[in-house]
């Protein structure tokens, strides 16, 4: 799989292997030495800027966070990345359990060139993913005219922004997916099936649980990125206040503005959510490491 | 696609057809777009365009910064990998599950993030600025931001690889004689180069394309610190549909070009995992 920087992997805890073992083992100073500058570099690149967030949020104190938050362009700015959210979260994971489901279960030609297609969004810069949205359907665009003559606003509208939302998050179910269901083979459908199944009760009783543990660690990090993609949104957005703009658009216009507890405070929220989905992603990995502890017994 | 073998399994058409039609719907035909656009200029035109001074300034800031920055990123993630892998101390499943921090937090807040802490007045800016070393609003920000949004890619690919490494090879090479420093270069890299390329081209592609965390800490001078991405959007902002598009096909061709880089990369480094690997 190219490009599998995310794959659902349960970190053991091999460390006291290591330690125990003379030939695996560093002098102290060394491993002293790695260790202070692996988490520094850490806490600088990490940790700090997720800290600044929380404090520059409430430097005002929680009265102006609260304001910043329950203001009718915030509550707007929120309630179009949930819809966004809503609508692109299911029509990548339809598409990711089915381009999984040929890709793993069945042989045919063409099928390295595929996935490696479905990887595409990843590797083409979010304002450009923005741009090929404009150019379809903006007022100079090939089906501007179009669109303009039935009164279709696509670009600088709330469906504009879905659509390269579902663009830039297009790869995030089937790549975590595909390798997972090329590991399982395809034995156990063929069993059901041999048994008499049907092909949707094949899928629900016996693929389904079978990735359940992948299917929602790829969506939670295609949710994720759908609330937070900044750069496609803003090409296509026109950053209407209170129409066009979601969070991360409306943080960019408080910031601008040189409204900073404002703009940290949405910027807050997002960081919340950032941890909620670290959370979730680490639960995951870790009953997924369960499952599959059980089932080699 | 005729060569589909004897298979009970149902939904092949189906699932194949829904996918290659939503992949081209959303995807394939969008991007053909793209070229399309530019194969309205001339070629004269397209090359004005993209060779520009101002242009060919951001493709040196860019690329060279994000080649710095994965560079930085190979370096740093491969010790940050390590330390996960091989030392246990406080707090380490909260630093292990941190790492993958850049990936869910918006761009966007990253950047003003960064800002806040490497302004004139903020928390190590105002540490640096009087050593004379200015971040935000220089070309050195875009290079923190990008190493910020880097960093998981290289932990993340050199980390599994790691931990699935033979104990057993280095017991024998320390069996033999070898010093710790010499197990390192001669057992150890060897395995872990592939990966840890493999997580260079990866934090590469993603600083290239990368446009919300760095636009804020950037201050976006023209020839100093504007990136190609905001080149696209300033041309568009302009009007200037062509002029962005031809900029965007220099960037998407480079990008495919990265794109089979990683994937030659991960064939070369399949088979030289598996040869030091637990089975």
């Amino acid at each position: 799989m190219s490009a599998a920087a995310t794959a659902l992997h349960w970190h053991g805890g091999q460390a006291n292997t290591y330690e125990r073992r003379a030939a695996t083992r560093e002098a102290p100073w060394v491993k002293g030495l790695i260790l202070a500058v692996a988490l520094s570099f850490f806490a600088i690149f990490l940790f700090l800027p997720l800290v600044a967030v929380f404090v520059e949020a409430l430097r005002k104190g929680l009265d102006t966070y609260w304001a910043a938050l329950v203001e009718p362009d915030a509550l707007s700015a929120i309630k179009l990345t949930l819809i966004t959210a809503a609508i692109a979260l299911p029509l990548n994971l339809v598409f990711g359990v089915a381009a999984a489901w040929a890709i793993a279960k069945f042989e045919f030609r063409g099928k390295q060139l595929l996935t490696t297609l479905i990887d595409l969004p990843f590797s083409v810069s979010p304002v450009i993913a923005g741009l090929i949205y404009v150019l379809l359907f903006g007022a100079q665009g090939w089906l501007g005219p179009w669109l303009q003559a039935h009164d279709i606003r696509i670009v600088f509208a709330v469906p504009g922004i879905v659509l390269a939302t579902v663009f830039v998050t297009f790869p995030f179910v089937a790549r975590e997916l595909i390798p997972l269901m090329q590991a399982q083979g395809r034995e156990e459908e063929e069993a059901a099936v041999v048994l008499g199944a049907n092909g949707w009760q094949t899928f629900w009783y016996v693929t389904l649980p079978n990735i359940k543990w992948g299917l929602l660690y790829g969506v939670i990090l295609c949710n994720a990125r759908a609330m937070g993609e900044f750069g496609a949104v803003s090409v296509v957005s026109g950053h209407i206040r209170g129409e066009t703009n979601t969070m991360p658009l409306h943080v960019e216009i408080l910031y601008n503005e040189y409204n900073f507890a404002a703009a940290f405070a949405v910027a807050s929220i997002l960081a919340l959510l950032a941890l909620v989905t670290l959370v979730i992603k680490t639960w995951v990995e870790w009953k997924a490491g369960q499952a599959r502890a059980s089932n080699e017994e | 696609m005729g060569t589909r073998q004897f298979n009970v399994l149902p939904g092949f058409n189906l699932a194949l057809g829904y996918t290659l039609a939503y992949l081209s719907l959303v995807v394939l035909i969008p991007l053909g777009a793209v070229f399309l656009k530019s194969a309205t200029l001339s070629l004269e035109e397209f090359w004005a365009v993209v060779s520009a001074p101002r242009v060919v300034a951001t493709y040196k800031i860019s690329f060279g910064l994000s080649l710095l920055a994965a560079t930085i990123n190979a370096c740093f993630g491969l010790l940050l990998a390590w330390a996960l892998v091989r030392y246990s101390f406080p707090g380490k499943k909260i630093v292990d599950a941190l790492v993958d921090l850049p990936f869910a937090l918006p761009t966007a807040v990253a950047g003003i993030a960064l800002t806040a802490l490497y302004a004139g007045n903020g928390w190590l800016g105002q540490y640096l600025e009087p050593l004379g070393i200015k971040v935000a609003f220089s070309p050195l920000g875009i290079l923190v931001a990008l190493i910020f949004i880097g960093l998981p890619f290289v932990v993340r690919t050199v980390q599994p690889i790691l931990e699935d490494l033979e104990v057993e090879l280095e017991e024998a090479a320390a069996s033999l004689g070898a010093h710790r420093w010499q197990i390192f270069r001669l057992v150890i890299l060897p395995v872990l180069l592939p990966a840890l390329l493999t997580g260079f081209a990866l934090a590469f592609a993603r600083a290239v394309g990368e446009y919300g965390s760095v636009i804020f800490i950037a201050g976006n001078l023209p020839f100093v610190s504007e990136i190609t991405p905001l080149m696209i959007i300033t041309k568009l902002e302009q009007y200037d549909y062509a002029g962005a598009t031809a900029i965007a096909v220099v960037m998407l061709v480079l990008s495919f070009i990265l794109l089979l880089v990683i994937n030659l990369l991960q064939a070369w480094a399949t088979p030289l995992q598996q040869n030091g690997r637990k089975s």
